[in-house]
């Protein structure tokens, strides 16, 4: 009977917070939403030491704040959603932590993917970013099976940055630039090898096209399926980037609350969202200028 | 049919109030932000002060040996405040940040404030607190602009090509970042990492410093140029000497 009584208690309580938040969403919708926000996810392991947990509750509090986060962000209708869930130098870590790590992600992702899961319920779609041949083959099987369980998904999108960092990504788009100029070129000399010369003006191409350009290397990166961050929040008051979304955050505004990751919480988000509110027009014109 | 149109008019009249309550709260929080946002710039400029006067004894004392890269990037609008720009260089120089060993990198200004900059290279710069007393240094400066960014990783790109592709390739080329950093070297867009870089701008925000080079730089921002404040300086270099950096 009080197990049934508490749960009604529980219901109710969230459907007021759910509701309060509805109108606190209202109010922010006046204004400009970020489209993309991005989240650094420190300060799980002092989280852990500061209430003596576990590694287990420790990093379950830690996936309770994302789905939190991602709760508050989709209600927002904040469209792209990025976290940076394991960098390559997270590798550098004591091999018994990595495993334990890895096991933990797996664990996580056939979570999420679930068809009761928030991401199911929701629409949201999954993509690992990140040099995932790096990672444990169940780990890569399982990120895998959720970006193809969750393409159909089209309301929002969830990137989760797995064996990433910036620098990385930034090698693996200009291998992949010259990679596609290569076959370009050997397209062309193979045309007009078997006599179907193509002038360059035919070929819809001149000779400052076979040079490699910005948008050449933006398109190969492996972030270009979302537009650019307008927020990059890292918890914990650190304020640097560690390798993460270097190239996409030019104009971009950087928020660093003392918070550690699993205490982040609603009043974090509306706080960077008046902050982006108030700075919005300045931003986007350096977007627009660059 | 009359009744529907009138509860289709009250219905639209309700939600035209509602917008307007919406708007209108919207415009109070803000109100409410900015007046906050008031209050703390006038808290930070008596500790400001306090730090400058020498008052608060821990700011005293800075080990400015940590930080070796400095970086400073501009509002491109606020750089035009040469003056401004002019008076953070020797700020920067009076503090010892600007020593042989260490560089500062500069973005956001155009030629004539490089030009002139470029002055306090070899006249203007003095270090005090070295061990033989007040000595005129030289300072390393290196300015970088938006073209140090983006557009320098696809030239790299493009020097990879013709290096690595240029003839019929054998076995397909896997570029680690070494081979990038390399290339951007052999561009002219190599550099060293800033442990620091300070943004004067009304946000905090890096405004597109050359990607490969911040890392781990700790980005601290110092909000606008015309109200920069030398107690502010010494505060932000102060709490970098305090970070300790896991990599990982």
């Amino acid at each position: 009977m009080e197990g049934v009584n508490g749960k009604r208690v529980g219901h109710l309580f969230e459907n007021i917070s759910s509701f309060v938040r509805q109108c606190i969403f209202s109010i922010l919708n006046v204004g400009p939403v970020p489209s993309h926000i991005a989240f650094i996810m420190d300060g799980n392991r002092r989280y852990s030491k500061k209430q003596n947990l576990l590694d287990g509750d420790r990093h379950r509090a830690g996936f309770s704040a994302l789905i939190n986060m991602l709760k508050y962000c989709y209600e927002l209708g904040v469209k792209y959603i990025t976290v940076y869930a394991f960098s390559i130098d997270n590798f550098k870590r004591r091999p018994e932590e990595v495993a334990s790590l890895m096991t933990l992600m797996q664990e996580k992702i056939d979570e999420l993917t679930k068809e009761e899961s928030i991401i199911n319920r929701l629409g949201i779609r999954i993509y690992f970013q990140g040099n995932l041949k790096l990672l444990s083959d169940r780990v890569k099987s399982a990120a895998e099976k959720a970006m193809v369980k969750t393409s159909g998904n089209s309301r929002a999108v969830l990137s989760i940055c797995v064996a990433y960092t910036s620098t990385d990504e930034i090698a693996h788009a200009v291998q992949e630039s010259c990679e596609e100029m290569w076959d370009d070129i050997r397209k062309r000399e193979a045309n007009n090898a078997e006599g179907n010369f193509i002038g360059l003006e035919e070929n819809g191409k001149d000779e400052n096209e076979y040079r490699i350009g910005v948008t050449d290397v933006d398109r190969h990166m492996y972030m270009s399926v979302c537009p650019d961050p307008d927020i990059i929040i890292r918890t914990s008051g650190a304020t640097r980037l560690s390798n993460f979304l270097l190239w996409q955050s030019a104009h971009c505004l950087l928020y660093s609350p003392t918070a550690l990751w699993p205490e982040i919480g609603l009043r974090h988000l509306i706080w960077v969202i008046l902050d982006f509110q108030r700075n919005y027009l300045y931003l986007k014109e350096k977007k627009k200028q660059s | 049919m009359d009744l529907g149109n009138e509860v289709q008019k009250i219905l639209s009249w309700t939600s035209v109030c509602g917008n307007l309550a919406l708007h209108l709260i919207w415009l109070i929080v803000h109100l409410i932000i900015n007046v906050w946002y008031s209050a703390l710039g006038i808290a930070h400029v008596v500790e400001n002060t306090l730090i400058s006067s020498g008052l608060l004894k821990s700011y005293n004392a800075i080990n400015i040996s940590k930080v070796r890269y400095l970086a400073v990037v501009i509002d491109s609008e606020e750089a035009r405040q040469t003056s401004k720009v002019l008076e953070l260089l020797r700020w920067l120089a009076s503090i010892g940040v600007l020593k042989k060993s260490q560089t500062a990198i500069i973005e956001g200004l155009n030629k004539s404030q490089k030009a002139t900059a470029s002055k306090i290279k070899s006249q203007e710069a003095i270090v005090e607190g070295s061990n033989h007393g007040t000595l005129v240094e030289h300072v390393d400066l290196e300015f970088v602009s938006f073209a140090d960014s983006k557009p320098a990783v696809a030239k790299a790109a493009n020097l990879l090509f013709a290096k690595h592709y240029a003839s019929t390739i054998l076995e397909k080329p896997n570029f680690t970042e070494s081979d990038i950093s390399e290339a951007l070297q052999a561009v002219g867009y190599g550099g060293p990492e800033p442990d620091l870089l300070l943004v004067y701008g009304p946000v905090r925000c890096h405004l597109g410093f050359p990607a490969w080079r911040i890392r781990y730089t700790e980005i601290v921002h110092m909000g606008p140029l015309k109200s920069m404040k030398f107690g502010s300086l010494i505060k932000a270099i102060h709490k970098f000497t305090k970070v300790h950096q896991n990599y990982g």
